[in-house]
């Protein structure tokens, strides 16, 4: 099997600062292979792999470019791959040679990954064809089923670094996928049109409307006819509909006005060209469509290995070990039943709330409930969904089912019935003001050639349709948009939509959560008369005994040189309160304060402590205290400064509250113990007192508030990490320029406000030429694009300056 | 001057066969990826140099 190998030059050898040649992390002790170091034995097995298979350029296209291997491979894992109805549901085609199937991996990142991953082939025959897709981080994979099973493919990928995220929401790819398709082709043909009705006009324009052939104008006039024909029944379908949608809702949309325009457009050049009285229109005509559809791509910038709609599904494992009869049986989450009995292994994630049935478990919950230290249970506990187990299996028996669970319960809320409103844009107030302005013009015209001359009065009243159309004004908004979409995306700000820049700007609230969000790590730290080497060393090999999170910590934490070896004698742990021991003669004990009999004020018991005792005397003890994010207080004085109003929802207890009131230099809007449902209707409250509120969190419990409030910024430090149904996902390490984001959200508002004010300078000069029943095809074919084009050049500058101004410079 | 009917009919024709070109690469799927390929490109050509580089070490493995 490929895992085993016989090394012969293996050795151990003591080397500071080298890094390691897979994952690129710096080792104290390497492991030598090939005059080669890994960090650890994953790695090097990592490397061996790929050098047997001869695929070692892998480390030649990048340095470095491992994924570090997570030690050893837990093998029942994947066992619910094997499962026929869960294969069912991931793969895409499955016959009895070959099966097809797409993988998301978040770990690819590099020119190096995918040279790895589209030569699976060679570590595994059964593998037919393997081909990636860098920017939707997928891999998709054809491999024969009767040499390799899926559950083989998938532990493949996750020895070499690429565990796979098995969910079941596939299907929605395929269906945006479709939708970005149909959208190309309209702008192709939209295009095609407009290049070609422009071509065969230039007769027209040369000869000022006077071509000598009349057989030649015929066919010209009529070929442009049948070439605007896709255009005005395909491409420009979507205006249509969207203003038909709109005005069946008594409303009249951006589009409403385009859709006018084209009609107008249309219905006039398709009369002259039957009837034979001119050119028509229609060069401009096929022109705004094009750019129009044009500048809606632009706006739409899709990230797409991000996914901004999860909700819990994608959190919870797909499969889930049940004990029948006393054997292990693999069955999907959603056919677990009260009453089931199941195994939960390191790492993994409790689907359902359930009761603890084995001794001890350690589960860590800072994803669900905001809570920053694993919790100890013992059996017969509750254990709730969600919560990540370390430590060593355990046994549990269901109580709930998964969508009745504490945490699931909450997306039976209404709000994840309904899709956010979408806000009503500040463009729809101007567009409402244009289109008056426009119909009195237009009726101005019109009385004016009424009473000077009646045969040009169809005439003018057209042209000022035609040119007045709202196009440019539209393009600017929507290229605007799509510029400050791109810039915020560099800075690590992902926004769902463009329509959320404009709820961005308007945000006077901001809620933040606690863990994860402010704080992201808990240090560790010693207090208490200074222990010596010995003692310490004493400590560390007390707590190396135990699996409990918290010494695990401590372990990390003392960094000393074990000369010495000392032999533990009369070790016992107790659950939830400590470790004790004897060594070298020593008695020492580490703990709670409980377990101490040591009396204690109220702040310090809810701090999470472990006191350490030697010899019947209580040295010090192990604070844990979490660490706030970096420029955390530069950002909230600077929101303070900028009159938002600043709140704190955290699920934690509040043993942090004075160092948060320091933070906000505030005491009333700081919040701790909010069930997830708490803080959901908080954001509520808020918006009953027309707030306008931005929530930023992290973990599962915030799904509900993010979904409720106006703008929701998930946090996530990795973007392969799951977060909860957002607008908008941000960088950890770029939460301090909130403020930058959201002068920026305002200033793409003034930008857009002043390509309005360019836009109408051109439709007062297109009008003026309408109005004075003035405008030949010439002139409408030169105003349009041109003012189309001088706007996208106008708004790409500014945008990028501002982008400048605002983030770049206070960067 | 006939002889532009024939001349538009072509050059519409030959646009149009560019037209039929771009919406067969959309639908293909070649528009989906935009990226990967300039990756995959520079592949081929290394690896047979680092098949020699491979004879050289002594690493063997017990399948």
């Amino acid at each position: 099997m490929w895992r085993h190998f016989y090394v012969k030059n293996k050795f151990i050898k003591n080397i500071n600062h080298i890094n390691c040649y897979h994952c690129g992390d710096s080792c104290s002790e390497a492991i030598v292979v090939n005059e080669k170091s890994f960090c650890c034995e994953g790695c090097k097995q990592v490397f061996l792999l790929l050098n047997e298979n001869e695929l070692c350029n892998y480390y030649a296209i990048d340095s470095n470019p491992g994924i570090k291997a997570k030690g050893k491979f837990v093998s029942n894992k994947y066992q619910f791959l094997e499962d026929e109805s869960i294969i069912k549901k991931l793969v895409q085609f499955n016959t009895s040679t070959q099966t097809n199937i797409t993988f998301q991996l978040p770990q690819i990142h590099c020119s190096s990954c995918v040279y790895l991953l589209e030569n699976l082939h060679r570590i595994n025959s059964g593998i037919i064809k393997s081909q990636t897709n860098f920017h939707r981080k997928e891999v998709f994979i054809a491999f024969n089923p009767q040499q390799i099973s899926l559950r083989k493919v998938v532990e493949l990928l996750a020895f070499i670094g690429y565990e796979p995220t098995i969910t079941i929401n596939e299907s929605e790819n395929k269906i945006e996928n479709n939708f970005n398709r149909k959208r190309i082709y309209k702008i192709g043909i939209a295009g095609f049109c407009f290049a070609n009705i422009m071509m065969l006009s230039f007769p027209e324009y040369f000869s000022s409307g006077n071509i000598d052939e009349q057989q030649l104008k015929h066919i010209f006039s009529w070929l442009i006819f049948a070439l605007s024909l896709p255009v005005l029944l395909y491409s420009a379908s979507d205006f249509f509909i969207s203003a038909y949608n709109g005005i069946q809702q008594k409303f009249l949309n951006i589009d409403a006005p385009i859709a006018f325009a084209i009609v107008i457009t249309y219905g006039r050049s398709y009369y002259e060209i039957i009837s034979g009285t001119g050119a028509g229109f229609l060069d401009s005509g096929t022109g705004i469509v094009f750019f129009m559809l044009v500048g809606r791509w632009f706006q739409t910038k899709t990230y797409d290995s991000l996914s901004f709609e999860r909700n819990y599904k994608s959190y919870f494992p797909l499969g889930v070990t049940v004990i029948v009869d006393n054997k292990e049986k693999n069955i999907s989450v959603t056919q677990l039943k009260k009453g089931n009995r199941i195994i939960i292994r390191n790492e993994e994630i409790i689907p359902a709330d359930a009761v603890l049935i084995s001794d001890l478990a350690n589960i860590d919950y800072s994803f669900v409930s905001g809570e920053n230290v694993p919790v100890n249970k013992k059996c017969g506990d509750l254990v709730f969904a969600g919560g990540k187990l370390i430590g060593k299996a355990i046994e549990l028996k269901i109580v709930k089912e998964v969508s009745q669970s504490y945490i699931t319960q909450l997306w039976n809320n209404d709000i994840f019935l309904h899709k956010k409103n979408e806000q009503q844009s500040f463009i729809h107030p101007w567009s409402k003001y244009f289109t008056i302005a426009l119909f009195s013009i237009a009726l101005a015209t019109t009385c004016y050639w009424y009473f000077i001359d009646v045969s040009k009065l169809w005439n003018a009243l057209t042209a000022v349709l035609i040119v007045a159309c709202p196009c440019s004004l539209l393009l600017s908004a929507t290229f605007t948009y799509g510029n400050v979409l791109r810039y915020l995306g560099k800075y690590k700000l992902f926004l769902k939509n463009s329509s959320v820049i404009e709820s961005l700007s308007n945000i006077n609230t901001i809620v933040f959560d606690k863990t994860g969000t402010i704080t992201n790590t808990i240090s560790t730290l010693y207090e208490g008369t200074q222990l010596s080497e010995l003692e310490l060393s004493y400590v560390k090999l007390l707590a190396a005994q135990s699996t409990h999170p918290l010494s695990k910590k401590i372990v990390n934490q003392i960094q000393i040189e074990n000369s010495q070896q000392f032999s533990i004698q009369h070790f016992k742990e107790y659950s939830g309160l400590g470790l004790e021991g004897v060594i070298n003669n020593c008695n020492i004990k580490i703990g709670s304060a409980k377990f101490l009999n040591k009396q204690i004020t109220d702040q310090a018991s809810l701090q999470t402590n472990v006191y350490i005792k030697i010899h019947d005397v209580i040295k010090g003890k192990f604070v844990f205290n979490n660490i706030y994010r970096d420029g955390i207080k530069a950002l909230i004085n600077a929101l303070n400064k900028n009159k938002y109003e600043l709140h704190v929802l955290s699920g934690d207890n509040n043993a942090e509250l004075l160092n948060m009131e320091n933070l906000f230099e505030t005491k009333a809007n700081i919040n701790f113990k909010q069930t997830p449902q708490e803080k959901l209707n908080y954001i509520k409250t808020l918006q009953q007192k027309n707030k306008k509120v931005l929530m930023l969190g992290d973990g599962l419990n915030d799904a509900g508030a993010l979904m409720q409030s106006d703008v929701g910024i998930a946090i996530s430090d990795h973007s392969s990490r799951f977060s909860p149904a957002c607008d908008a996902l941000l960088d950890g390490n770029h939460l301090f320029q909130l403020n930058q984001f959201l002068k920026y959200s305002k200033a793409s508002k003034k930008i857009i406000t002043a390509s309005f004010i360019l836009s109408i300078l051109y439709n007062i000069v297109g009008v003026g030429f309408a109005a004075q029943s003035l405008l030949s095809p010439m002139i409408a074919a030169i105003l349009m694009p041109l003012s189309s084009i001088s706007i996208v050049i106008f708004v790409g500058i500014l945008t990028k300056i501002t982008a400048f101004k605002t983030i770049a410079k206070n960067n | 001057m006939s002889v532009i009917i024939i001349l538009i009919i072509a050059s519409v024709l030959v646009a149009l066969g560019f037209l039929t070109a771009f919406l067969w690469s959309v639908k293909s799927g070649q528009y989906d990826d935009d990226y990967t390929p300039s990756i995959r490109m520079l592949f081929d050509d290394e690896i047979k140099t680092e098949k020699i580089n491979q004879t050289n070490t002594p690493i063997k493995s017990i399948k």
